[in-house]
């Protein structure tokens, strides 16, 4: 039995991505048992693994965790990127919202009626410009720094890299009036652990392609 | 100026509702700003006051907090109800992100087209006695302790007691099956802090009613 943590989830972004991008910025090897069908599903509720019957689920340091969040915070103060005290985990908190609103939205985007699509996206990148990406970029030309919070990598950091690929890949040119996240995406990508889980075969999942959208609604049944 | 937290929100529940229950349960005053009108709202968008546009908004410690689970994480770690370790943490968090999901259905309840009505309700009902409750009446059971995490009063016990008395006025008797919750809301509920926030004349606020709704559509869309 190795002491990695264990990710169960389908074989898909959804909730469980921003989990592996933490654990990876962290540098923390992991393994993922992927529920495929329905009965998948169904075998974790049964065995009483899943608390509320829902995933992601992570095992970890002898922990059954549910529940997004909790596990991210988790992780976040486990491997120090959290802040150093209870101001900048305030701070860390605010942005890492932000950032899960944003992404939120883009998430759900593939299961909106096909009719809302057009709209929803409009709102996506109407909300990133001008409501999430002014904070950060306002946040990074303030104070000068390479990072969100503390002048120190943060879980902060890690979701807004993740929030800006996952905008780009709605509107490749989306970050042209925020020069400065440009500079952060650069600089962030290049950190040794996140520039590795970037490449082609790290455990960073792809967008959900029609067929795969399908196969989610029927596990889920939504 | 006071050295009080300031609360700017409607005058109801929303999403504020948990924060004021868990400063009251701190034993911490706080004042409110409320909003009446769009014009409240747009005036707090424009003088910068809203990090990402949006309330609840609570000036605390020389901060504008945002983002309803930001400010109950800081007021919960600040007035030690989050737990001695890690450990505890990650349970209070685990705990607290389902009640805030059995939350929001309860609080979307009041704004579903009449014909959908019947179904959230039974969703509702369905969620609260098969998902959730069972949970955290089993944590109870199993400890056989008077709070849910490490033996100690934490936001976990007030988050818990704050949606089952909303839960009890959606469906009165829907602790039936229940009774170490039953025992667990007299409990905490019993506690001083607690007891005073329960009382008529606190700054809890009562449940939506379908006449408030249109005032609040104007204010926030």
């Amino acid at each position: 039995m190795a002491g990695k943590p264990k990710l169960h989830y389908t074989r898909g972004r959804g909730k469980m991505e921003s989990i592996r991008w933490l654990l990876a910025a962290a540098g923390v090897e992991f393994e993922e048992e992927f529920i495929e069908t329905k009965d998948d599903l169904e075998k974790l509720r049964n065995d009483g693994s899943l608390l509320f019957q829902q995933v992601p689920m992570v095992e970890i340091d002898g922990m059954k965790m549910v529940q997004t969040r909790a596990i991210l915070s988790y992780i976040a103060a486990k491997y120090n990127l959290y802040g150093k005290d209870l101001k900048e985990r305030a701070w860390i908190d605010m942005y890492v919202e932000g950032t899960t609103d944003l992404m939120g939205m883009i998430m759900y985007l593939p299961f909106q009626p096909a009719d809302t699509k057009e709209k929803n996206l409009a709102l996506i990148i109407e909300r990133a410009t001008t409501r999430y990406f002014p904070v950060y970029e306002k946040a990074l030309k303030d104070h000068g720094h390479d990072y969100l919070v503390g002048n120190k990598l943060s879980w902060a950091d890690v979701h807004l890299l993740e929030a800006i690929l996952m905008a780009e890949e709605c509107k490749p040119d989306i970050l042209s009036a925020f020069p400065l996240l440009q500079a952060f995406k650069g600089r962030t990508s290049n950190i040794p652990t996140i520039k590795k889980f970037l490449q082609p075969g790290s455990q960073r999942k792809p967008q959900a392609d029609e067929k795969f959208i399908a196969t989610v609604r029927q596990i889920f049944n939504i | 100026m006071s050295g009080k937290p300031k609360l700017h929100y409607f005058n109801g529940r929303g999403r504020m509702e948990s924060i004021r229950w868990l400063l009251a349960a701190a034993g911490v005053e706080f004042e409110e700003c409320f909003l009446e009108t769009k014009d409240d709202l747009i005036k707090l968008q424009k003088d910068g006051s809203l990090l990402f546009q949006q309330v609840p908004m609570v000036e605390i410690d020389g901060m504008k907090m945002v983002q309803s689970r930001a400010i109950s994480n800081y007021i919960a770690t600040k007035y030690n109800l989050y737990g001695k370790d890690l450990k505890e943490r990650a349970l209070i968090d685990m705990y607290v992100e389902a009640v805030i999901d059995l939350n929001e259905l309860l609080m979307t309840h009041t704004f579903q087209p009449a014909d959908k009505k019947e179904q959230h309700f039974a969703t509702i009902v369905d969620k609260a006695t098969n998902r959730y409750f069972p949970v955290y009446e089993k944590v109870l059971k199993d400890h056989g302790q008077d709070f849910l995490v490490g033996n100690q009063f934490s936001r976990a016990d007030v988050q818990l007691l704050e949606t089952l008395l909303m839960a009890e006025e959606c469906k009165p008797d829907i602790l039936a099956k229940f009774p170490h919750l039953q025992s667990f809301k007299a409990r905490i509920s019993n506690i001083p802090s607690i007891k005073k926030f329960l009382q008529p004349g606190s700054q809890r606020k009562p449940p939506l009613q379908e006449k408030d709704v249109p005032k609040l559509m104007k204010i926030f869309h």
